[in-house]
Order: structure tokens, then sequence, then C-alpha cells
């Protein structure tokens, strides 16, 4: 498989890779994908004054995997649940120039975000 | 980590190919340009010099399996010889039987040649296999009807290394009088294997897996009772009419020189794999928790090492481990996504199965290798695992069974 140097870099050099308090106020939790199928990410959101304040994940997953979820944990951190939630899988496939049978792994990317975010809402709610 | 004198990336990959050994390559460039002719000619003293090294390599394959050379044709390499073994033999004794035995876990070109003759008509049984890899003889010989006219088994498998018992399947298809083929590809030169001792009729060789070049191989045909078959290839009625077209003197010689080393080397070969084997299996488990070996642990060709690590993805362990060639299972699948439908067969999870990574080691690979590659991975799986959400969960004491996973 031959991988886009961004890919490289971010699976070489993951951004935030860690796991946050599932229970601690203010944190959500996203957990997708699974062992048989070869990917599962776990993606967390610590939001104050809906801004994501900071991001972690853990992934099991070939290259592009890891790199897709170290790339979302980037793009949001710092920004709004809003900006996070609407965050497309294209938009990360294209940035990594991932080849089509790896595009499942943005998609898995992207649903990590939105359970993260939807765990974190639905906390809030309680 | 010190590099010293190893050059970077290492090989690890003898099941999908080997490089040749100088010794066959001397052998066989005087038969590119000097002694060029083509070995059917009879009218002058180039074909007869190409004959005699073709007969000679013939003779060198032979000798190491116990056969008559007349009993070798070459062909272009283990795929065609299996395809023309099983092909050749199902469609000449059609009109009295059609069906055939094999394993879920033999070679696509076994698998896909017994897809090809279903849609002919043909029925085939594909048995499974025991969790150490191995055939069930009960189950073998309870699977043979009276309309069985082949089983074919290879001996040395390519994903995991598991030798099958020959002689054992030999002795039930000469009692029920159903011919025995095997391929022999990543067997032949590498374990001894003697064609009368395991009553073989028919069985595939390949060069490129012994040292020798690509683009040959051959196929052992029993003559004593005669195996006939239908070619595959028509033409000028070489190779006994059973392989049509020039035969490729300089790759035949180097068959042939490959096949005479492997047999003088052989327990060589062999005391220095395991010993290799040993070396790198033994230093994982030792530093690394949850993986496992597949496949026998004992009935073995030590050269292939098939590893699951738990909670790793096979595809992030082979970039983390980009200095060493290894592949996650058969070259000719490993563009597929799939994890391997041979390790399914064992009876591993699909989970497993995602996380299984095959080091082949062979004759030029060394102990210094061996040990640079042992520590990379000893390292790569901390480091992957502190990445792994799943590795978090079991350490947390999570069953991952009891998880309820998003299946896509």
């Amino acid at each position: 498989m031959a991988y886009s140097e961004k890919v490289i870099d971010h699976y070489e050099n993951p951004r935030n890779v860690g796991s946050m308090d599932k229970s601690e106020a203010g944190v959500g939790t996203g957990l997708v994908g699974a062992p048989a199928c070869g990917d599962v990410m776990k993606l967390q959101i610590k939001v104050e004054d809906g801004i994501i304040k900071d991001a972690k994940f853990k992934t099991f997953g070939c290259g592009s995997a890891i790199a897709s979820s170290s790339l979302v944990t980037e793009w949001i951190k710092g920004k709004s649940v809003d900006f996070a939630q609407a965050i497309k899988n294209t938009e990360i496939a294209e940035y990594l120039s991932l080849p089509p049978v790896k595009i499942h792994c943005s998609l898995l990317a992207e649903e990590a975000v939105k359970a993260a975010v939807a765990d974190y809402k639905s906390k809030k709610a309680k | 980590m010190t590099k010293s004198n190893i050059k970077l990336p290492i090989y690890l990959d003898y099941q999908a190919t080997t490089p040749m050994d100088p010794r066959v390559m001397e052998a066989m460039i005087p038969y590119f340009m000097e002694k060029f002719g083509n070995p059917h000619s009879r009218s002058h003293s180039f074909g007869f010099e190409a004959e005699e090294a073709v007969e000679k390599a013939r003779a060198q394959v032979a000798n190491l399996i116990g056969a008559d050379p007349k009993e070798i044709i070459f062909t272009s390499g283990a795929t065609e010889a299996n395809n023309l073994a099983i092909k050749g033999v199902a469609n000449f004794y059609k009109a009295k039987k059609n069906h055939i035995i094999t394993l879920i876990t033999e070679h696509k070109c076994v698998l896909d040649t017994c897809r090809h003759l279903e849609k002919d008509g043909f029925r085939v049984t594909y048995l499974p296999v025991q969790p150490n890899g191995i055939v069930d003889l009960k189950l073998l010989e309870d699977s043979i009807t009276d309309q069985t006219s082949l089983i074919s088994i290879m001996a040395v498998h390519n994903e995991i290394g598991v030798i099958q018992p020959l002689e054992e399947i030999g002795k039930i298809c000469r009692k029920h009088g159903v011919f025995f083929h095997t391929d022999m590809a990543q067997g032949f030169g590498k374990i001894p294997i003697d064609v009368e001792k395991c009553n073989i009729d028919l069985a595939s060789i390949s060069g490129h897996k012994i040292y020798g070049p690509k683009g040959i191989g051959a196929l052992y045909i029993r003559r004593r009772p005669r195996i006939r078959l239908v070619p595959i290839i028509n033409g000028g009625g070489q190779e006994r009419g059973m392989r049509s077209g020039t035969n490729p003197t300089p790759l035949i010689v180097g068959l042939g020189k490959a096949a005479e080393i492997a047999g003088q080397e052989m327990e060589k070969d062999m005391i220095y794999a395991r010993n290799l084997h040993d070396r790198l299996v033994g230093a994982i488990m030792k530093g690394a928790k949850d993986v496992y070996l597949n496949g026998d642990a004992k009935i073995r060709w030590p050269g292939n090492i098939n590893l699951s690590f738990a909670y790793i993805e096979g595809e992030s362990m082979i970039l983390a481990i980009k200095d060493l060639a290894v592949s996650s299972g058969s070259a000719c699948t490993s563009a597929s996504l799939e994890p391997s439908y041979v390790l399914r067969a064992l009876g591993l999870d699909e989970e497993m199965a995602h996380t299984s990574i095959r080091f082949g080691i062979g004759r030029f690979t060394t102990e210094e290798e061996i040990d640079y590659a042992t520590k990379l991975i000893l390292s790569k799986i901390d480091q992957l695992r502190a990445m792994s959400p799943l590795w978090e969960m079991v350490q947390e004491g999570i069953d991952l069974k009891t998880i309820q996973w998003a299946q896509h």
C-alpha cells in the first residue's frame, strides 16, 4: 500500500494519542468500528463553554485509520462542537489523499467525532 | 538501535520468493548466449548440447523426490503445474469419475482451479482443517466416494508452514484408488519427500521458492501405474505431449541446480532455519504478552513463522516495522483487505486474523538480522498497543466479546 506523505507523517507522529476519564464532566467518548473489521477508533473530547479544549484518540487499525483519527483530533481542538460535528469524511480523505480502498477509514473518523459529540450532549442533558 | 553492517530493509518474505543462490546463477549463465540452442532441435550440436542440459536438470529434480527423470515435466511454475495436474486428471477421467477433494486452506491457484472445474460440472469437496492447520485423516477418508478421482493436498503450507501427513494421505488414496496430487511448492527441497514412500501420483514444484529462477517449475507425474492427463497447452508435443512449448534451457538448468544444492544442503538449511525460528519466536514470546504462533508448533517448516499480535492491526504493524520486508499472508492476496482465509480456517476470530504477520526466513537470513528484527518488533508492539483502544479495554478488564460493535 503506497501511502501519501501526510498519512505517513500522522502515522509516525500521531497527534493527541491518549485517554481521558470518561466519567469526568464535559468529556464525551466515541467508540466506533469493530475488531472483526480490523478498525476500532476511540475518540474523546473535553468541552468547555461549547469549545473543544482537548481531544484524544486511540485506534486499532491500519495506517490510514490511525492517520485519519490523528488528523481529526488536530482539526477539532480549539473549535466549537458545531464545527466538529460538521466535519465530513470527504474532507479527511481528500486532505490525506486516501486511496479508494481506504475511504472507510475517513468515514470511521467522522463517525468517531460525531459519536463523541453525541455522548457529550447526552451527558450534558442529564 | 544500532544498524551495524545490516542492510535495510531486511528480507523476511522467503515464502513469497527467494533470492537466487549464486551457484544457480553461475550454472545458468552459459545457456543464455554460448549454449543457446533449442533443446528440441535434433539436427545439430546446439540442440544436443541444450537437450543434454535439460535432461541433466530433469534428473536433478527427480533425484530429490525419489522419482524417475521420465516422470518430470517442466512448466512455467507451480501455478501451471497445479492447473495441469488438477484439470488434466479431472478431464481425462471425467467419463468415469467427477469428484475432487481438497482443503479450504490450499493455495489460491488450487482453489481457483477447482472452482473452474465446478463450473464445468465437477463436484469438489473443500475440507476444513484442524485448528493446527493439519488435515483430519478420518474426515478425508470418509469424504471419498466411488466418484472421487483426485485428492489435492499441499505438502508445506505457504502461509503457516505446517506439514501435512503425506504418507498417511498417500496410503488412504492408494487404498481407495484415488490419485494423490500434492502442491509441494513450499516443501520441495526443504523437507525430505519421497514420492514412492508417500504414494504421490502428481506433485507440483517451483524454482523460485528454492533459490532458483522465477518462471520455471515442474510437475511430477507417476508412470507406474501410469497417470494420464489432458494437456492445457497444445502445440509441438514437447514434454511427452503434456506441455508443449520450447523448454527454457537456462531456467531449467537453474531449477536443476537449485534442486541439487537443496538436496545436498537440506539438513544444514533445516537446522539453520530451526535455530533462527527458535531465536525469533523465543525472544518475542519472552518479551511480549498475547502473541500467538499460528499453525502447529512442531509439525512445520521452521522457515515460516506466522504470528498474531493481539490488539494490533496487521497492516499498521507492517508499516511500523518497515525495515523488515514481511507480509500479512500470501503475496497473491495481499491487495485484499479481507483477513486471511487460511487463518479463518484454523478457527481464528476475524479480529485475531487481522493481527497476523508472516515472517519468512531462509538460507541467507543472518542471526544479526533476526536480532535486529526481534528488537524492532518488540519496541513496536509496545508502541502500537499504547495506541490501541482494544489493548486499553483489555487492561481495564473488559471482555471485548461483551461489547456490541457496530459492524461495517
